[in-house]
């Protein structure tokens, strides 16, 4: 083959240059259809919602006028149902990536393990909810309550959370493992003065991540039957109760509840087309949350990743 | 060095073989290690001179797979290093292990070298000021940190991190003292700080180095032992070895025919 002449080798060039174009502009096109449908999204819900965003919103709860209804025992029982979740979650699932990843040994049980709790993360929530009536709600007679509510979304994000500590844990140099190890450090200490710390930033991540796709869930929180209608809140632990006493510590884990999403669930279903107003403010709300939730995980994760180098 | 001069053990490799799963690492290697003295493991990449290194303090249990046989004795006391009857962990109490690359922890220079202590269980803090002092007065890094102790160990240069490495090994007064190529990825000023305090360290410490650098072998080393494809091929004194090997195989490499 002769070798080619300049022109020659300036027109292969420009076909591949065209290439080159042809798919940038492909790839702009579709990363700006994707980001125009949520904001879109969210400037829709903020615009229907607008006149809804008062003090009263947010501290009234659920009404029969539209104008009045609010959305307190949502938020707060989103919240506190947030909270049963990460403390459930949290501790199972990062000493179960710690597990699998540092002790166990490499054999086809583990393989099965493994294979298997990234097949967690795909069952559909539905049966999460259908398994937790079953066993929380009616076996362990923990009834339509927070913590049921709590402990069902923690089964649901804690293959999220496994998989991110496992994650976290293998992004750490084998090195520093053999550094610690080899001045006679067990496997404990070497998890508890390293491992732990410096997979942190992940774990904090894969959490806030699991708790922001459990606080939108709504499937499985309907299945074991939150109420849609609540006027009360969960009991403030030692605060007066109704027909004498005071609450307990741990009373609201028991108490029922709504969140967010059946809240918003339920003015969508309502012929008052009033409601919907309602149903978009919430719903922006609901954004809020969860985009300040992922804020949150980038800062720590920034935060925390700036003195972990190696 | 005097001709009566006759060293004592530190340890003695006894037929050791070494099997990474089916494949045969090292083979039946006897080789003696003298107190006090630099030994340095020289030979192509590959040979087991790091596989052997490791086998001292038991890096290799870390991972499945892996087997030895044979004895490593190690003295004084004429303990089977490598017996399954020894902890690992006790194994690593008693050696120090330098890596190829800095490892420090991504940590303050203090912690990073009160770490084995602590791992000990010694959390008197003045106890650990006085050891932390001591261990990077010993690695001649002191005057560098000594203002900076609290400061992060990453952000020290690659000579340094590495001199807080021998610090962190030297904290916690180890017998032998493994070194895997300590210098492979330091500048040649660098190179030289550690070579020197590998020649310090020897008068209270004994040394194992595995270098793939003769020059430097010739430089710290009182013994050489060259290895090629997992066995031991020629073991003896550093100028011997340089001067006259009894191999044709060791010839061969050390003046650059081969490797």
């Amino acid at each position: 083959m002769k070798p080619l002449t300049t022109e020659q080798i300036r027109a292969v060039i420009a076909k591949g240059k065209f290439r080159d174009n042809l798919f940038k502009a492909i790839g702009v096109f579709c990363l700006a259809f994707a980001l125009l449908v949520i904001v879109a999204l969210i400037a829709d819900m903020l615009l229907k919602g607008a006149e809804r965003f008062t003090l009263d919103f947010f501290l009234n709860f659920a009404s029969r006028r539209a104008t009045q209804a609010g959305i307190l025992s949502a938020w707060v029982g989103s919240l506190l149902v947030m909270l049963v979740t990460a403390l459930a979650a949290v501790p199972l699932g990062v000493a179960a990536g710690l597990y699998l990843e540092e002790y166990a040994k490499r054999n086809w049980i583990t393989n099965i393990i493994e294979i298997n709790v990234t097949n967690l993360a795909a069952v559909p929530s539905i049966v999460y909810g259908l398994l937790a009536l079953g066993i929380f709600v009616y076996m362990f007679g923990f009834g339509q309550s927070i913590l049921s509510a709590g402990l069902t979304l923690a089964l649901l994000i804690l293959p999220i959370i496994i998989v991110a500590t496992r994650e976290a844990i293998r992004a750490i140099p084998a090195m520093i493992r053999e550094g610690s190890m080899a001045v006679g450090a067990t496997r404990w200490q070497t998890c508890h003065y390293h491992i732990i710390p410096y997979a942190m930033p992940g774990i904090l991540t894969g959490v806030i991540i699991g708790l922001a796709r459990a606080i939108g869930e709504t499937a499985p929180i309907i299945t074991i039957g939150a109420l849609t209608f609540i006027a009360f809140l969960p009991p403030v632990p030692f605060s007066e109760i109704d027909g004498g006493g005071s609450a307990g510590l741990f009373d609201w884990v028991m108490s029922p509840f709504t969140v967010m999403p059946i809240q918003i669930f339920n003015w969508t279903s309502r012929p008052d087309p009033a409601f919907e107003v309602n149903a978009a403010a919430a719903g922006f709300v609901l954004m809020v949350m969860v985009l300040s939730m992922n804020a949150v995980a980038i800062y720590l994760r920034y935060k925390m990743r700036k003195n972990i180098k190696w | 060095m005097q001709i009566h001069d006759t060293p004592t053990l530190k340890a003695e490799a006894r037929n050791l073989n070494f099997y990474y799963g089916e494949v045969k690492a090292l083979k039946s290697i006897n080789m003696p290690i003298y107190d006090k003295k630099v030994t340095a493991l020289i030979g192509p990449s590959g040979c087991g001179k790091s596989t052997y290194l490791r086998s001292f303090n038991r890096m290799h249990d870390l991972y499945p797979g892996n087997r030895y046989e044979g004895e490593i004795r190690f003295y004084p006391d004429n303990t089977n290093l490598l017996s399954p009857e020894v902890d690992p962990i006790e194994v690593r109490m008693r050696l120090g292990m330098v890596f190829q690359k800095p490892n420090p922890f991504p940590k303050t220079i203090y912690e990073n070298v009160a770490y084995g202590l602590r791992v000990r269980g010694e959390n008197n803090s003045r106890v650990l000021d006085d050891k932390v002092e001591q261990a990077l007065r010993g690695a001649a890094i002191w005057d560098e940190v000594k203002d900076r102790l609290q400061e992060m160990a990453p952000n020290l240069s690659g000579g340094q991190q590495q001199r807080l490495c021998i610090a962190r090994a030297l904290a916690t007064d180890p017998e032998l003292l493994l070194f895997d190529e300590p210098t492979s990825a330091l500048d040649p000023i660098a190179t030289g700080a550690i070579e020197e305090l590998v020649h310090e360290l020897k008068k209270r410490v004994t040394i194992l180095i595995v270098t793939h650098n003769m020059q430097q072998a010739a430089r710290v080393s009182d013994y050489t032992a060259y290895m090629y494809l997992g066995e031991l091929i020629e073991f003896g004194k550093t100028d011997e070895i340089f001067i006259k090997p009894q191999d044709k195989r060791t010839e061969d490499y050390i003046t650059g025919r081969m490797g």
